[in-house]
């Protein structure tokens, strides 16, 4: 029983460190800061959530406490998207303007840009803005 | 009662998390668990006037595995887009998803599964909160991205969180 556990935390092992090269291959390969982003979001995820996985498994099944993984993969899941979001949003605000974007279709901009119109922008009238 | 605590599932939630980051339940530590649970929701308050409605826990498990699974998968589509892939064949493109969620919990919730899943981040929000701004890795269908987005998890989100 013991071997089979440890075969499969050796397997996970494995396959979070190709994942966790994977993302770093991504970010030197791809070609700009918005597909850069991609790469870390997604395969460090699986990369670190392998290893994690692994751990619990190996204390679990020895009897040791396991909690701490299971609290970590759950802050990466939460806080992986926050941080992809603020990124992205320094992106759009430092390199690209509203013609780079599809339109909302809706009559407001986009959340990023519509601090900066002054005039002319429709005004924000919906639920997000009536909270603040 | 809701004058002193906002978000009862938040309080008991973040004083669960205490207690797992302690790695034990003393009377010590869930004492204090409890007062940060009491302290936390009351601070956060005035950015989170309304209260989180779940209105069917299965639903919401159900969903979460969904996700978790999705995870997966696109970490595999993503690590053959990076790694094989070449530079000149990668098609990068935005995307407006219109929402039909209206509830800010729901929205933010199908924000971060966006980005989590395969190859799409959340990069904005129209400023009325009725559209999400998505950006793809590899799409040469845009239109698709758009149409899977509402109909696996927003449709979804939609039965249990509205």
């Amino acid at each position: 029983m013991m071997a089979l556990v440890d075969m499969v935390v050796a397997a996970l092992l494995v396959v979070s460190g190709f994942f966790g090269l994977v993302g770093s291959i991504g970010l030197v390969k791809l070609p700009d800061t918005m597909t850069r982003l991609h790469a870390p979001t997604k395969a460090t995820t699986l990369g670190v959530g392998g290893v994690l996985l692994a751990s619990m498994l190996a204390y679990g099944f020895r009897g040791q406490p396991w909690g701490h993984e299971l609290l970590i993969s759950v802050f990466l899941l939460i806080t992986a998207p926050v941080s992809a979001l603020f990124i992205a949003k320094s992106v759009i605000h430092r390199s690209l303007s509203p013609r780079d974007l599809p339109p909302t279709g809706r009559p407001a901009g986009w959340a990023t840009f519509e601090r900066d119109a002054e005039s002319g922008a429709a005004q924000p009238t919906g639920a997000l803005q009536q909270r603040e | 009662m809701s004058r002193v605590l906002p978000h009862p599932g938040l309080t008991l939630l973040l004083a669960a998390v205490w207690c797992a980051l302690v790695g034990s339940l003393s009377a010590n530590s869930v004492l204090f668990g409890v007062m940060l649970g009491v302290v936390i929701p009351a601070v956060v308050r005035p950015f989170w006037p309304e209260t989180l409605v779940v209105r069917s826990f299965p639903r919401a498990a159900g969903y979460a595995l969904l996700v978790l699974w999705d995870i997966a998968v696109s970490n595999v589509v993503v690590a053959r887009i990076v790694l094989f892939l070449p530079r000149s064949a990668l098609r990068p493109a935005w995307v407006t998803v219109p929402l039909d969620l209206t509830n800010a919990e729901a929205i933010t919730v199908l924000a971060g599964t966006i980005t989590m899943t395969p190859g799409t981040v959340t990069a904005d929000v129209s400023a009325d909160g009725r559209a999400l701004l998505i950006h793809c890795l590899h799409a040469p269908d845009p239109d698709s991205v758009r149409d899977d987005i509402k109909s696996r998890y927003e449709a979804r989100l939609k039965e249990f969180m509205e």
